[in-house]
């Protein structure tokens, strides 16, 4: 007689036990400490952060770390970690013209008050493996970098203001949206866009800027400013009725000048897109930037050409690579009853097929 | 701060609130049928039952408005102490508490919009007295008929026929509770 | 036990699930928005499922978890023991014991009672989804009660098939009003769907809670020339005998042969000892 397969909760444990052994990997190698990974793979860990929402580099080395370095699974640990936390409150604005600069550089400008700062980046390294690395690996004494930290510096853009030249956010001072408290409603404001883009998958904000890059929704994009570095983080403390400084964080943020709108009685104007995200994050803040900018056509007069950058809708729902790979994975999870509904189903309709073809052969 | 503003919530809240919450949820998914709310003793005159829905659903999220003679300093600092709620007009309120004759007057009560026929108000209604006997109630949730001792009946018809815009009722009578959403259809007692 | 609130969420989050809850009642078969958090299961897991039922659950509850009508797959064990977990509640594998049952794409075969809940995990909660992907614009649909889009689809199936091409996740129209999606169960299950338990719907990626009260009338979409049939493999459960049953068909050797068992393991094993009474 046949019998059912059973032991599904041995065969979750021990795949969890083998898991753990994965992770481990070869005893004979030294255990990564988080510390290490938070020190040495940090722009790993500021992908966590910026789409785990969450900025907490320990916490996000240690998804990592746990992860087996698979940052999405990592993006995941935070979020389910994150949606337990009590909220406090919320934090002022951040200032970013206050910004301790790293990095700070401008594609519209040769030169500018504070000037343009290199920083730490990949741009001009010739991609050539380092095979010292591998052998000597890095205990040579480190020469150390001349960075002394540029505060203060006015925002490029600032300057294409006082000219009138470029179009001026309104300052609404509404709170904004959290699409982590209320579920997303279409059309969303600028603000949930801003927050959904910061969050989002940052291969599919990459892919989805390159398309508006290629034709699909062109809007002309000058890097106005990008900029990289720490901000102070205050919040208002309504028993002291004034503002205190609770930290620091690191962000990169991208200011686009793009393509001007206007018309025979309106003086045209460039128009901004902007990408802000958590840690030192250039392509991320760059692409949000252009997506943010493709979204705005009808705030701006456009016209829709019905490419998918510009498709709120398309784009919000399908930015979230928790979401995303939810969804995608678990078709791996048992859909044998459905399939065993398709089977009959399919089975019949052949049936149908075949007898009418013999009906029709005998007549 | 009075002490009774301090006092009379659940002691538990997470379980007294789920206990609470499937008494609630049989009483709208089962329209007519009477089940027994306890757990919360808010300031006279609400009731415990009422006082109950209110600690179990209500908190800074939810705008709520207190009508008539519930409308008390007691109550309001009640209120405020245990679920944060918001208190509001009646026609911005998602829940609205008060005797039947002091809400059945109110125009302008939020009864959803035709996309989102979700966002419409609640009222809890205090009634001196509930019984199954009366109106007679079918519709989703009741099996055959059931009577209701609803306090009239035209405004409880017009409600139906609006579904699926509307307002939903939960009538609370001391620790008595009985759901009448807007999807019960409502005809005169035999 | 005590790192977590009772049945893991907070208690302003299981309000807010509540209240969606409610108002699903109150508009049966309408999907209402909900901020659904994010889980400490994967999206697809079963994410809106597990959050109904923790806004659900109280602690004298006995709870049982199925999926494919199975209680021995590794996805309802896992979410079986979640919550034994974090809300301390009994679990059952018995379907008359249970008071909250958790199920993915199956509605047990034993006739549930108006003492019982049954909660559905759904993947996509719309109806029209695949007919129109915007979501603005089946919102609008809805509103406006205009689903010809639907039976267009179905209109066409039959032209080219000669029957209607949909065997799971079958529309269904809730109270003459609202159509609506039953989950992925397979059509088989439809009828069932008028009982006397509550019959919650969760979709924790697409943020939507419905429900249906007890009694709410349930129709499957079609046409008076092609009534709708809720069939199932024409074959008897090899290890109970049972022949009204929704079974599944399980490979058995290299040559491909087939035989078909109770996809409901807990009625299976029940009427195993009682064959002559599953028969019938």
């Amino acid at each position: 007689m046949y019998v059912a397969v059973k032991g599904g909760e041995k065969a979750i444990d021990n795949a969890h036990k083998w898991l753990d052994e994965k992770r481990r990997g070869d005893l004979d190698v030294a255990e990564l400490e988080v510390s290490q990974i938070r020190e040495q793979l940090a722009l790993g860990v500021n992908r966590v952060m910026a789409e785990g929402s969450l900025y907490d580099p320990d916490l996000a080395a240690l998804a990592i770390k746990q992860s087996r370095g698979d940052l999405i699974e990592a993006i995941f640990l935070i979020r389910a970690y994150r949606t337990t936390l009590a909220r406090f409150g919320n934090t002022l604005p951040i200032r970013t013209e206050t910004m301790s600069c790293i990095r700070r550089i401008s594609a519209t400008f040769k030169d500018a008050p504070g000037g343009q700062i290199l920083g730490p980046t990949f741009d001009y390294t010739h991609r050539l493996l380092d095979f010292k690395l591998a052998a000597e690996g890095e205990t040579k004494h480190l020469a150390p970098a001349n960075h002394e930290l540029a505060g203060h510096l006015p925002h490029i853009t600032s300057y294409l203001n006082k000219e009138d030249i470029i179009q001026t956010e309104p300052n609404t001072n509404e709170p904004p949206q959290d699409l982590t408290r209320q579920p997303l409603e279409l059309p969303a404001g600028r603000d949930l866009r801003l927050q959904a883009l910061t969050r989002g998958d940052e291969g599919f904000i990459l892919g989805m800027a390159y398309s508006t890059q290629r034709g699909y929704g062109r809007n002309h994009p000058f890097v106005g400013e990008l900029r990289v570095g720490d901000v102070v983080v205050e919040m208002e403390i309504p028993e002291l009725g004034f503002s205190i400084e609770i930290g620091e964080i690191e962000v990169t943020e991208c200011e686009t000048v793009n393509q001007f709108t206007g018309s025979k009685t309106q003086a045209p104007q460039f128009t901004r897109g902007y990408g802000l995200v958590f840690g030192h994050s250039e392509r991320k803040s760059i692409a949000m930037a252009l997506l943010d900018r493709a979204l705005r056509w009808q705030e701006l007069g456009e016209d829709n050409v019905g490419v998918p950058a510009q498709d709120e809708e398309f784009v919000l729902y399908h930015s979230d690579n928790i979401q995303a790979t939810g969804f995608l994975e678990h078709i791996k999870l048992p859909h044998y009853v459905d399939f065993q509904s398709e089977l009959e189903l399919i089975r019949k309709l052949r049936r149908d097929v075949q007898s009418n073809a013999h009906e029709v052969s005998e007549q | 701060m009075k002490i009774q503003t301090l006092t009379g919530g659940f002691s538990d809240p997470s379980t007294d609130g789920a206990r609470a919450f499937r008494v609630i949820m049989n009483a709208v998914a089962r329209p007519g049928r009477i089940g027994h709310l306890t757990g919360a003793t808010p300031p006279s005159p609400m009731s415990i039952a009422a006082g109950t829905l209110l600690l179990t659903l209500c908190d800074p999220d939810t705008p709520i408005a207190v009508v008539g003679t519930l409308d008390t300093d007691a109550i309001r600092g009640w209120i405020t102490f245990h679920t944060g709620a918001p208190i509001v007009d009646p026609d911005a309120a998602d829940y609205v508490f008060g005797k039947w004759a002091e809400v059945k007057d109110l125009k302008n009560l939020k009864k959803g919009e035709a996309q989102y026929p979700d966002r419409s108000a609640t009222v809890v209604v205090e009634l001196d007295s509930l019984v199954n006997q009366g109106a007679i109630l079918t519709g989703p949730g009741i099996h055959t008929s059931l009577e209701l001792s609803l306090p009239e009946l035209e405004l409880f018809q017009q409600n139906s026929a609006s579904f699926p815009l509307g307002l939903d009722f939960i009538f609370c009578c001391n620790t008595q509770i009985a759901g009448l959403p807007r999807s019960t259809k409502i005809q005169e007692a035999l | 036990m005590n790192e977590y609130n009772f049945a893991y969420l907070d208690e302003q989050t299981k309000r807010m699930i509540r209240r969606a809850i409610l108002k699903g009642l109150a508009v049966p078969g309408y999907q209402v928005p909900f901020a659904s958090r994010e889980m400490p299961m994967p999206y697809g897991w079963g994410t809106g499922g597990v959050q109904v039922s923790a806004a659900t659950l109280t602690p004298d509850d006995t709870f049982k978890v199925i999926d494919q009508g199975a209680d021995d797959t590794t996805n309802a064990i896992s979410i079986r023991k979640f919550f034994e977990k974090t809300a301390g509640v009994q679990v059952t594998e018995k379907t008359s014991d249970a008071t909250v049952i958790q199920t993915r794409h199956r509605i047990p075969e034993t006739e549930l009672s108006e003492d019982q809940i049954l909660v559905y995990q759904v993947p996509i909660p719309e109806p029209l989804r695949f007919l129109e992907p915007s979501e603005v614009e089946t919102r609008k649909m809805h509103a406006l009660e205009e689903y010809g889009l639907m039976h267009v689809k179905l209109y066409e199936d039959i032209s080219r098939h000669g029957a209607i091409a949909t065997s799971y996740a079958y529309p269904v129209k809730v109270e003459g009003r609202y159509v609506m999606d039953p989950s992925p169960i397979p059509k088989f299950d439809n009828p069932k769907m008028e009982m006397a338990a509550i019959q919650l719907f969760g979709a924790g990626r697409e943020q939507r809670i419905y429900a249906l009260p007890p009694f709410t009338k349930v129709v499957s979409l079609d046409f008076d020339d092609y009534p709708f049939e809720a069939s199932k493999a024409d074959h008897s459960c090899e290890i109970c005998g049972a022949s009204h049953t929704y079974l599944d068909e399980v490979i058995v050797d290299d040559d491909g042969n087939r035989i078909f068992v109770c996809s409901d393991t807990d009625y299976c094993a029940t009427h195993a000892s009682k064959p002559q009474e599953a028969a019938e």
